[in-house]
């Protein structure tokens, strides 16, 4: 959503080594590999699902990259917008829990006040397994 | 660790994190599939070898290994670290879950203050630098014990750096000598945990329990090799540590494991692997999803968490707001190695002696107490708690709690040794007694069996003079130059005086009689 947002006035910037896309395509077009893309679908578990989606992450990419030409030097990052903040620190009492009964409605399955998942992380087929682009 | 390990964990509960390591560190959080360059960057040089190969083989080139252990110890609090859930131990599962805990969207983290405390107590406690200003990460991976995502860490700036623990250990049975030792600690950080999992194959499934994570204290390791001056070698993290036996055994296991793959020509991969108990070795865990890349970012939810001290403290401010280091450095009970140089100082005992008596439970105050009551010097009371009482205690295998002789007793017998009422193999005696348990004074033991020593001289000489009189053959020995022929008019008087004379005030009557 951000990426088709930000896409409609962009300037792409052609070339250059700079970000993530000098690693995905020498010839500097922006475009993302495909081991990349599964790599990301892995890492977030997102579906890219179309080629389109691809191209708007490409777009977004670029997007970000333009912070680049900002010269940086000598400024410290900004850690968070929160950062001229309070942390608040709570007192070590207990006031919450034991509401057992309520989490577990929100489960598919349940075995004795327990929630049951698989038995482990269920790995995603591979590349070559799937098929490209189901829903283009 | 220094931590004080009191109660068990809940979900979401607050670890403090300690990366302690002995020579170069293997920093936390670097995922399994990066590259080693990147780690080397990031630790510190290795400058103490721990081990190296028995017998060098090929290239002849000497190994050494470094070793980083990753310290999970959970806070004692009452609630968790981002949560007001209680923290105790055996729970209905899921009892003590607050929505957060359970990741339910729109809950937020909101950070107890009991557990910066203790943060800050620990790294004091281990000679760190306090970060005034430390920040909050998110660690994300997926597992259904994690039902957020992500965990909530301190990767970047966390709130204590570079501090040192001082140790000992014995460097053979006999001597009982104890080498001073010191290990870098490199970081420590607030985290959350994971809930835990019980995995049911019968069903094929894994059942989730929000509460908390398995057990108080986890190590993990982190070792390498390398060829000293040359660069680090790849780490290896071995996980599924259960106790400091098998951590030692699992490092000395995955250091000669690694140097015969290199030494083979083969390469070290940057992986977990999991310690196997029966085998005694080490075994991979890559499996086809090998590839981890936490994805750090900072916590949105949380700021910076700011301390302050003595001197940085905002005036006007809520103290409920607001931590002060140096307020909490006050609160520190006195340190190990500091009692242990006070009681060098103090009584003149040698540092071994110190890590003694610190070791066992309740013994330094038992020796305090019988200090406190007796006359004798402190050198003798420190040789008779250390060698006779402990014996005694360990060969029952009793804690000091349990033993059957006060620090009373043991006082009381002592100024009778001291005040030489009785003879030191006499006062062995009356201590075998005393632990009889049946109630009596080591006064009451004394004169029961007639222990004391005889104060009469004239009658003292009495006896080597008709000793001597009835052994003229030994008295020649002696007079001969025969060193152990005193021993024996020694024993013989011994023997006639019922084992109530002083062997010392016998040597110096004898040889004073025969000098004459």
């Amino acid at each position: 959503m951000l990426a088709r947002a930000l896409w409609l006035g962009l300037r792409v910037p052609l070339g250059g080594p700079r970000g993530f896309t000098s690693k995905t395509d020498p010839q500097g077009s922006g475009r993302i590999t495909a081991e990349v893309i599964e790599h990301l679908e892995r890492l977030a578990l997102v579906d890219f699902g179309s080629r389109e989606a691809v191209a708007r992450l490409e777009k977004a990419i670029a997007f970000a990259d333009r912070l680049r030409a900002v010269d940086t030097d000598g400024v410290e990052p900004m850690e968070s917008v929160l950062e001229d903040r309070c942390l608040y620190l709570r007192s070590d009492n207990v006031v919450e829990g034991n509401c057992a009964d309520e989490l577990l409605q929100n489960s598919h399955r349940v075995v004795e006040e327990y929630f049951v998942a698989p038995p482990g992380n269920i790995p995603l087929p591979k590349l070559d397994e799937q098929e490209p682009f189901p829903h283009s | 660790m220094a931590a004080p390990m009191l109660r068990w964990g809940c979900r979401g509960r607050r670890w403090a994190l300690a990366c302690v390591d002995g020579g170069s560190c293997h920093r936390r959080g670097a995922p399994t599939g990066s590259t080693s360059n990147r780690i080397r960057g990031q630790s510190s040089v290795a400058q103490q070898p721990l081990h190296t190969a028995q017998k060098p083989r090929k290239g002849e080139h000497k190994w050494a290994a470094v070793v980083g252990l990753e310290i999970h110890a959970q806070i004692s609090s009452n609630s968790k670290l981002f949560s007001g859930s209680q923290v105790r131990f055996s729970a209905p599962p899921n009892s003590l879950v607050s929505f957060f805990d359970a990741s339910l969207p729109g809950t937020l983290p909101v950070l107890n203050r009991r557990c910066v405390e203790a943060a800050v107590m620990t790294g004091l406690a281990l000679n760190c630098h306090i970060n005034k200003k430390s920040l909050f990460d998110r660690k994300h991976y997926f597992y259904a014990d994690l039902p957020a995502g992500y965990q909530i860490t301190q990767h970047r700036l966390p709130i204590a750096v570079n501090g040192s623990l001082t140790y000992g250990i014995s460097a053979g049975k006999e001597c009982g000598q104890v080498i001073p030792k010191m290990v870098r600690v490199k970081q420590i950080q607030l985290e959350q945990d994971s809930g835990k999992s019980l995995h049911d194959d019968l069903r094929s499934q894994t059942l989730i329990d929000l509460n908390r994570a398995e057990g108080q204290l986890r190590v993990d390791a982190n070792i390498s090799v390398h060829h000293p001056g040359e660069p680090l070698g790849v780490r290896t993290e071995v996980k599924n540590l259960n106790s400091i036996r098998f951590l030692a055994k699992a490092i000395d296991y995955e250091i000669q494991r690694q140097i015969s793959e290199l030494e083979n020509g083969g390469e070290i991969l940057n992986e977990t692997r999991s310690f196997h108990e029966k085998l005694g070795c080490t075994v991979s865990m890559r499996d086809k999803e090998a590839k981890q890349d936490y994805r750090f970012m900072p916590e949105p939810n949380l700021p910076p968490l700011l301390l302050y001290d003595a001197t940085s403290l905002p005036t006007g401010a809520d103290p409920q707001q607001v931590i002060n280091i140096d307020q909490i450095r006050e609160t520190l009970p006195e340190l190990p190695s500091v009692t242990r140089e006070r009681l060098v100082q103090q009584y003149g005992m040698l540092p071994e002696h110190s890590f003694t008596l610190l070791n066992e439970v309740g013994l330094l105050e038992f020796f305090q107490n019988v200090m406190k009551e007796t006359r004798a010097e402190p050198k003798k009371v420190t040789s008779w708690v250390l060698n006779i009482f402990l014996g005694y205690l360990k060969q029952e295998n009793l804690a000091v709690s349990e033993s059957p002789v006060t620090p009373s007793a043991l006082a009381e017998l002592l100024d009778l040794l001291d005040s030489r009422t009785i003879s030191s193999s006499a006062a062995k005696q009356v201590f075998e007694e005393l632990w009889k348990r049946e109630g009596k004074t080591p006064g009451q033991i004394v004169s029961e069996k007639q222990l004391e020593l005889m104060q009469d001289r004239g009658a003292l000489e009495q006896f080597c003079y008709s000793v001597m009189k009835d052994h003229p053959q030994v008295v020649m020995d002696v007079k001969k130059g025969n060193p152990r022929a005193i021993n024996k008019l020694i024993g013989l008087v011994r023997k006639a005086t019922l084992n109530r004379a002083d062997p010392a005030v016998i040597k110096e009557i004898l040889e004073k009689q025969l000098s004459s």
